[in-house]
């Protein structure tokens, strides 16, 4: 009987009558779509400008698929060798070049709009990467990394080097004499890996540098290999993004079983389309307007000639940098008639691996020292966490102090100094400068969230000066509103781990206690120093012991002394 | 003085601390959170006036973006490049400013309509934990047991199940193999350590491949040097690959001015000071091209290793660790600069068997 009246009830709407009702009737049928559609049509996501940053990333990714697409009906990766036949530009006509490199020519001069999609691809993969790492910043320094999103993080790290992979490959196909100084450097540091290193080189170039297989296998690279894989995982990283919910800022009635926001359509659909729009109409508007990577000017790959003051894309500025500050002496090692160049393995190898492995086991050690295994969906206001923002700030230190170092040529030229003086402040730059930046922005942090229990104790201050009648002068502080203050206190501020004794209650050493007694270290240099969040309590108790931040009913009457131009504290 | 909680500063570490105990009696340990806060409509949402105008924004913007399209489709018709690099740039912008116009427009026309004129009321949704409840984890594990069950495996037909995992892991040797083989080549790794340098090569110009006569070389003067060869030759693969590594630098010093050089005890590798330096940088393999004439530098461009050309080219700053490798050279009846041999150590970066 049940399925008998199933039945009538499926019945019981009338047949769709409007063409998108029966578009719509005939697509259910055979999807069941309108389950799709009642879960996502008015999805709550939250709003706020930064969570537009990785937007940003998408759209910039989706430009880069539109105009690579362009860019290979025109490319063609062939490092045989051919004479220019094109009349322009005049000073490449009769050269001896790689097809590659004529063809970028060609498309550049000869196809029209070829040039304008070759400049907007380029800018457009400075900005990919760009907006990855400013996502990332927001993303690191809101603790949006914390359970249950470690694992999207791990995806978006990935997405980053493979970000770098595809901005690598594809700025050497062009076969001119910068990107084949590029793929020279990256020769060199491939033959100082240990043991394998020649081979690696030869299985990289299908024999040895230059070869005529290269051009050919990183097109393979930049445009199936790389950007496949970047598509699944940008897939991957977007379906956990909706399976687990944005997270929010913290704020009123924002907690972390509820999202707050505006639906999915109208408002996100009408927004998203709108970002899209206005990112792929700025890297238009740069690639119309300004002029980058000229390979005419440079002409094709010729092993002897190198411009001073050639500088990498920026993403790649901090491994070039790296190689810079490196000193050469003394650090390459022979052993057992091995060479070992410790002076290109460290700076090319083992200093980015320590970045990038920072950044892998962060999470995991941040939820490790704190002792946390709950959902977050508020994030933290990065004053909050002192040591994580001050962690962050000074690795990104590192990294704009590698970078910089990557155009200490620049630096030379344009304001006039030494470049050996320049290399030698930023070697010691690249040890001071991050524990320095760590240091100060842990006490910005720390002083942030004493000014924060300051106002939430005894309010702003008013600007307004008042005159006892015994003759005190003291300034009016207004109280905070409830969401003001609510913003200021909701936050956890966690203690270091507490961990069991050494013995137990029969006295026998604990299996253990020695690594438990580490990650508490670790656990006390992330919390030892810490602000806890105003009580009601203690508002209460500053209120009552005599505060002169209020005035109360008598002293009313007083006589106002005007307003005073310096904010008297008292 | 507000934080009288706070101890001095210059402790080596602080803690700010709520007071557990004393006067808490009555009130919560924290605050209460105070919701949502409240509604504030725009001015859309009360003033028609200001709707109506902001649809009058909206529908401008998206005829903007028509315009830019035509305009977009206009530039690639009437201004075709002419060829030259300014022609190519005039088409470039015109065509680019058009659809930047025709994007633009959409995307501040979708932006104003979404923040002006669709609902802004914030609405909540539940979150609820990520985790599976308790009964379907029971159940998923007792399927996958069910499916273990199933498959007549667990614990028994141990040579079947060694079989299909030995299969599994190497059937990819059968493409693996083929691949890896042909890869690298030759795989003759031997060949970082020659270069086509020999006994009587003539040192030729580079680009043109003109041989040097002493007589050309003046004191002072710096020559960017390739091998004699053929013209035909020098229009081939090969050429591109022999050139990244026998790519040589020549400076004529005053011989006074030429401290050492590499040459080995009884043996003579310079000519009248002239020296012939490999070109290619013993840190990743930039060519070296900086000379500077009044120190005799020779400053590598990419990361700024410096050598003393009259001091046998060793490594006076920078990441390089070796000094770069002198071809030894001499003269031969008609006046041309030869060399002597192939460069005694390899060239180039280091690698794990260069002294092998």
């Amino acid at each position: 009987m049940s399925t008998a009246t199933h039945d009538t009830k499926r019945e019981a709407p009338a047949k769709p009558t409007t063409p998108v009702g029966k578009a719509a009737d005939y697509l259910d049928q055979r999807t069941s779509i309108g389950v799709a559609v009642k879960e996502f049509a008015r999805k709550v996501f939250p709003d706020h400008w930064s969570f537009m940053l990785g937007e940003i990333a998408l759209f910039s990714f989706v430009v880069l698929i539109a105009s690579g697409f362009f860019l290979t009906m025109f490319f063609e990766p062939s490092m045989a060798l051919t004479t220019y036949e094109g009349e322009h530009p005049a000073n490449m006509h009769g050269q001896l070049m790689s097809v590659a490199f004529a063809s970028t020519l060609d498309m550049s001069f000869e196809v029209r709009g070829g040039l304008l999609m070759r400049q907007i691809h380029h800018w457009s993969a400075l900005i990919f990467m760009a907006s990855i790492v400013v996502h990332m910043m927001r993303v690191f320094f809101t603790g949006a990394f914390r359970k249950p999103r470690e694992l999207n993080w791990i995806v978006g790290l990935v997405l980053m080097i493979l970000g770098l992979a595809a901005g690598f490959s594809g700025y050497s196909l062009p076969d001119d004499v910068l990107s084949g100084n590029g793929l020279r450097i990256t020769d060199g540091v491939i033959k100082s890996i240990p043991v394998i290193g020649s081979f690696m080189s030869y299985l990289v170039f299908g024999g040895e540098f230059p070869g005529h297989h290269i051009v050919p296998r990183l097109f393979t690279i930049h445009i199936f290999v790389v950007p496949g894989i970047l598509l699944a995982l940008i897939a991957l990283h977007l379906f956990l993004m909706v399976l687990q919910k944005h997270t929010q800022y913290p704020g009123g009635g924002r907690t972390d079983k509820n999202v707050v926001g505006y639906p999915a359509a109208p408002v996100y659909v009408a927004k998203m389309t709108g970002n899209f729009f206005i990112v792929a109409g700025v890297l238009t508007l740069m690639g119309a307007t300004m002029a980058i990577n000229n390979v005419w000017n440079y002409g094709p790959f010729d092993p002897s000639p190198v411009s001073a003051g050639a500088q990498p894309d920026w993403y790649m500025l901090f491994l070039e940098g790296s190689l810079r500050l490196m000193p050469g002496q003394g650090t390459e090692w022979v052993i057992g008639g091995f060479t070992l160049p410790l002076n290109v393995l460290v700076p090319a190898v083992v200093i980015p691996g320590i970045l990038f492995t920072f950044l892998f086991v962060y999470p995991f050690l941040e939820a490790r020292v704190t002792g946390d295994d709950k959902e977050h969906h508020v994030l933290d206001r990065p004053r909050n966490k002192p040591v994580r923002t001050g962690l962050g700030v000074g690795f990104l230190t590192a990294f704009i102090i590698l970078a910089l170092a990557g155009s200490n040529d620049l630096i030379a030229t344009h304001f006039g100094l030494s470049i050996n003086s320049i290399t030698w402040v930023f070697r010691f730059l690249l040890f001071v400068g991050p524990v320095f930046a760590y240091y100060i922005t842990k006490r910005i942090c720390l002083g942030l969230q004493r000014k924060d229990r300051e106002l939430v104790l005894h309010g702003h201050e008013s600007g307004r000066i008042v005159r006892f009648a015994n003759g005190e002068y003291i300034e009016v502080h207004t109280p905070l509103d409830e969401q003001e203050r609510w913003l200021r206190v909701n936050y956890e501020a966690p203690a270091p781990l507490a961990i069991a004794p050494k013995t137990d209650a029969r006295g026998v050493k604990r299996k253990g206690y020695g690594s438990d007694k580490r990650w508490q270290g670790l656990s006390r240099f992330f919390y030892e120093d810490r602000v806890e969040p105003v009580t009601p309590a203690e508002v209460e108790a500053a209120h009552s012991h005599g505060e002169h931040d209020e005035l109360t009913g008598s002293e009313r009457q007083t006589v106002e002394a005007g307003v005073g131009t310096t904010s008297q504290e008292h | 003085m507000s934080d009288n909680q706070n101890p001095p500063a210059d402790t080596s570490h602080e803690v700010t601390v709520t007071p557990q105990t004393g006067n808490a009696v009555g009130h919560a340990e924290r605050f209460p959170d105070p919701g949502i806060p409240e509604h504030k409509h725009r001015l859309t949402d009360t003033d028609p006036r200001a709707a109506k105008r902001a649809e009058r924004t909206v529908t401008f913007l998206f005829v903007l973006s028509i315009l830019g399209t035509i305009g977009s489709i206009v530039a690639y018709v009437m201004v075709p490049p002419d060829g030259t690099t300014s022609g190519v740039r005039l088409s470039t912008l015109l065509i680019g400013l058009g659809l930047a116009v025709s994007l633009l427009g959409i995307g501040v026309a979708g932006i104003h309509w979404a923040k002006a004129l669709m609902g802004d009321k914030e609405m909540v949704q539940e979150r609820h934990p990520l985790a599976s409840d308790d009964a379907t984890r029971a159940d998923a594990v007792k399927d996958l047991n069910d499916g273990l069950e199933d498959s007549g495996v667990v614990g028994r037909r141990g040579v079947l199940k060694g079989a299909f995992f030995g299969a599994l892991a190497l059937f990819p040797l059968a493409i693996a193999v083929p691949l890896i083989g042909s890869v690298g080549g030759d795989w003759n790794i031997s060949a970082f350590k020659h270069t086509m340098w020999k006994r009587g090569t003539r040192l030729a110009i580079d680009p043109s491949g003109r041989p040097i006569k002493v007589a050309d070389v003046t004191v002072g003067s710096v020559f960017h040097v390739i091998p004699e060869t053929t013209e035909e030759f020098r229009e081939s693969h090969e050429w591109i690959t022999e050139k990244s590594k026998a790519v040589v630098l020549m400076v004529r010093l005053n011989p006074e001015d030429l401290r050492t050089d590499q040459s080995p005890e009884g043996e003579t590798w310079s000519h009248e000071g002239i020296v012939a330096y490999s070109k290619i940088c013993t840190h990743v393999g930039c060519p070296v091209a900086l000379y500077e004439q009044q120190t005799h530098h020779l400053l590598c461009p990419c990361h700024q290793s410096t050598f003393d050309i009259a001091d046998s080219a060793k490594v006076v700053f920078g990441p390089a660790n070796r000094r770069l490798p002198q071809l030894p050279i001499t003269v031969d009846d008609e006046g041309y600069l030869i060399a002597q041999d192939d460069f005694a150590e390899p060239i180039g970066p280091s690698f794990w068997e260069r002294l092998k």
